[in-house]
This record gives structure tokens, C-alpha cells and sequence, in this order.
């Protein structure tokens, strides 16, 4: 699968590693919603790291989308919040 | 209840097939999009000229508030070196409440060349999507009827406007940044044009650069004073006691002299 991290490109993973991505994906959404602000920032800085390491870089002129996308690492619970609701930040 | 990469991902996807369904036939989808995207590229393009600009501002702003600083700490020196702490302690003040100015602003300028990077990144990735799209298009194009074209343009076309979201929220939010710092930067050149800092212009002299000015005349006098009053004593010179405010033994005075002098002419 293709997961994009916001502001720095794509990385190509195993289908594998997909179950630890989700858990970490779900804490994530658990800490967003309850507004903890430093677990979010833990978080966060986990799943980008995980996808980091065990992914490939995909070449800058692939054409494929993405299956998950990630928010940018300095990317605030409120702008992520915003970029999910139906007004979100997401020009287009 | 999907976490925040999956919906994430549904979002993006959401507004590419929006944007799809713009035009009767596919293949003007395809140039129409393609537009857009070169558009953006301006954009980015535009973007990251305004960070540098700030960013240059910013540059321009340190070395002016880095100068007064070293000039206050020049005076602070004087001004002890003519006995006078009251106006060292306010130089060495005013020169602190700079410094702190000095601190911020370079963490500032660390952002914006941060964000000056990033985009100038992005504009390549975006680039790289940019003129493969282009070839796809006109692979597209050449190769499939209208009706068939509509698969392989949903292909491509999620990718690439899944990447112009991606960038135009990078470009928002340096534009954002680079607005704040706009402000801050102007209400740093307001402080330094009211003469609360030196204005550079060398026609408003600072309240303390007159008062050393008129104690260092004053010492001149008093220097000069001396120097006629040994004279006339027929003993050695007392100025060099005077300019260099400490006592020299004739010790001193006797190694200083027979050091030898590399004056480069």
C-alpha cells in the first residue's frame, strides 16, 4: 500500500504492516478527539517514524494515490481536526 | 470508526473525483487539469520568492539591531572608562532589551528558511507529477477514445490532485507564517524609524552618544589642561594616565617605550 505523509512525499509498504499502522492510526484519532494535544504529538511522531523506516520512497513523477495519508509532523491537533471536518483545510 | 489516515485518504480521494467530473468529455478534464495544475506551480513558484523575501528582510533587520547592539556595548565601554556607570548601566540595558530582540528574531529566521526549504521541495515533487501527467495526457489522448480514456484518466488524475492538496496546504500555511512574520518585521522597522534604535541615518544622535560626546570634549580640555600644565612643570607627560584611566607605574611606561613598533604604513 502507498501512504503519503503531508509536505514530504510517498512511501510504498508492505500490506503487513498494515495492523500496527491502524492501531496507531486509531490511538491517534482517540487522542485528537478527547484534545490530548502531547499523546497526539507522540503519536504522530510514531506512525511518521514507522512509515519512514519501513517504507519506500516513492519517485517524485509516480502517479499513484495514496491509500492513507498523514498529517505534516508539525501539524497541530486543531489544523488536523480542521482538515477533517467537512470545511477542512484542503484546498481543491 | 476509521483513524485519521483512512479518512484522511477518503478526502483526498472525495475531492479528486470532484474535480472530475467537470467536463462531457474526459479528455478535456485531462487539459483542463492540467491548467490547474500549472497554475499552482506559479503559485508554489510565488510562494517560496515571498518566504526568501521575508526571509531577506528578516537578515537585514538582525544586522541592523546586531550593530546598534555592538554600538551599545562601545559606549558602555566609554562611558565606564570615563568613570561614568549610571550611563554604562543604561547602555548595557538598552543593549540587553536588544539582544532579546536579536534571540527572537533569529528563531524566527530559522522557521522561515525551514519553510522556505520545504517549499522549494515541494515545488519539485510537484514538478516531477506536473510533466509526467503531462505524457499520460497525451498518451491518453492519442490512444483512447473518449469513453475508454475515462479509467485511465481516473488513474492519473487521483495522483496528481491528491499531490496539489497536498501542496496548496503547504503553501497556506507559509503563506500564513510569512505573514505573521510580516507584521512583527514591520513593527521592528516602526521601532528602529521612531529612533527608539539607532535609524542607521546618522543624523539622530542617541541621548547617550551626546552625553559621552560632550564628557569625552570635556576631557579633551582636561587632557590638553594637563598636558600644558606638565609641560610647563618640565615632568613627564600625565596624558597617557588620563586617556588610559588607570595608573600606570613608571614601570609601565618604562617597557612600553622600549618595546619596539610595527606600525604598518
Amino acid at each position: 500500500m502507498i501512504v503519503r505523509i503531508m509536505g514530504e512525499g510517498q512511501w510504498k509498504l508492505a500490506d503487513s504492516h498494515f495492523a500496527e499502522l491502524n492501531r496507531l492510526d486509531d490511538e491517534l484519532l482517540e487522542e485528537m478527539e478527547s484534545g490530548d494535544a502531547d499523546g497526539f504529538r507522540r503519536t504522530l511522531s510514531a506512525l511518521l517514524d514507522e512509515v519512514r523506516d519501513i517504507g519506500e520512497p516513492l519517485p517524485d513523477d509516480a502517479l499513484e494515490p495514496s491509500e492513507l495519508i498523514l498529517p505534516s509532523p508539525d501539524a497541530t491537533l486543531e489544523e488536523v481536526r480542521e482538515m477533517l471536518s467537512d470545511n477542512g483545510l484542503i484546498p481543491g | 470508526m476509521s483513524g485519521v489516515m483512512k479518512r484522511m485518504g477518503m478526502i483526498f480521494r472525495a475531492k479528486a473525483n470532484k474535480a472530475l467530473d467537470r467536463a462531457e468529455d474526459p479528455r478535456e478534464t485531462l487539459d483542463y487539469s492540467y491548467q490547474k495544475q500549472l497554475e499552482l506551480l506559479q503559485k508554489v513558484r510565488r510562494g517560496v520568492a515571498d518566504v526568501a523575501t521575508s526571509r531577506k528582510r528578516l537578515e537585514l533587520q538582525l544586522n541592523q539591531l546586531q550593530g546598534q547592539s555592538s554600538k551599545l556595548e562601545d559606549q558602555g565601554r566609554k562611558a565606564l572608562a570615563l568613570g561614568r556607570e549610571d550611563l554604562a548601566r543604561e547602555a548595557l540595558s538598552r543593549r540587553a532589551a536588544l539582544q532579546q530582540q536579536v534571540s527572537d528574531l533569529e528563531v524566527q529566521h530559522q522557521t522561515l528558511q525551514g519553510e522556505e526549504e520545504k517549499l522549494t521541495l515541494a515545488a519539485q515533487r510537484l514538478q516531477a507529477k506536473v510533466d509526467a501527467f503531462r505524457t499520460k495526457k497525451e498518451t491518453i489522448k492519442a490512444t483512447y477514445t473518449a469513453a475508454q480514456a475515462q479509467t485511465r484518466i481516473a488513474e492519473s488524475f487521483s495522483g496528481i490532485s491528491e499531490e496539489m492538496s497536498d501542496v496548496g496546504v503547504a503553501i497556506q500555511r507559509a503563506e500564513d507564517k510569512t505573514a505573521q512574520l510580516q507584521a512583527r518585521a514591520g513593527a521592528i522597522d516602526e521601532l528602529l524609524a521612531s529612533g527608539a534604535l539607532d535609524d542607521q541615518s546618522g543624523l539622530a544622535k542617541d541621548d547617550i552618544q551626546a552625553e559621552l560626546d560632550r564628557l569625552s570634549g570635556g576631557t579633551d580640555v582636561e587632557l590638553e589642561l594637563q598636558r600644558m600644565k606638565a609641560e610647563l612643570a618640565g615632568g613627564p607627560s600625565a596624558s597617557k594616565q588620563a586617556i588610559e584611566g588607570g595608573t600606570a607605574t613608571p614601570q609601565d611606561q618604562q617597557q612600553q617605550s622600549s618595546q619596539p613598533r610595527f606600525d604598518k604604513q
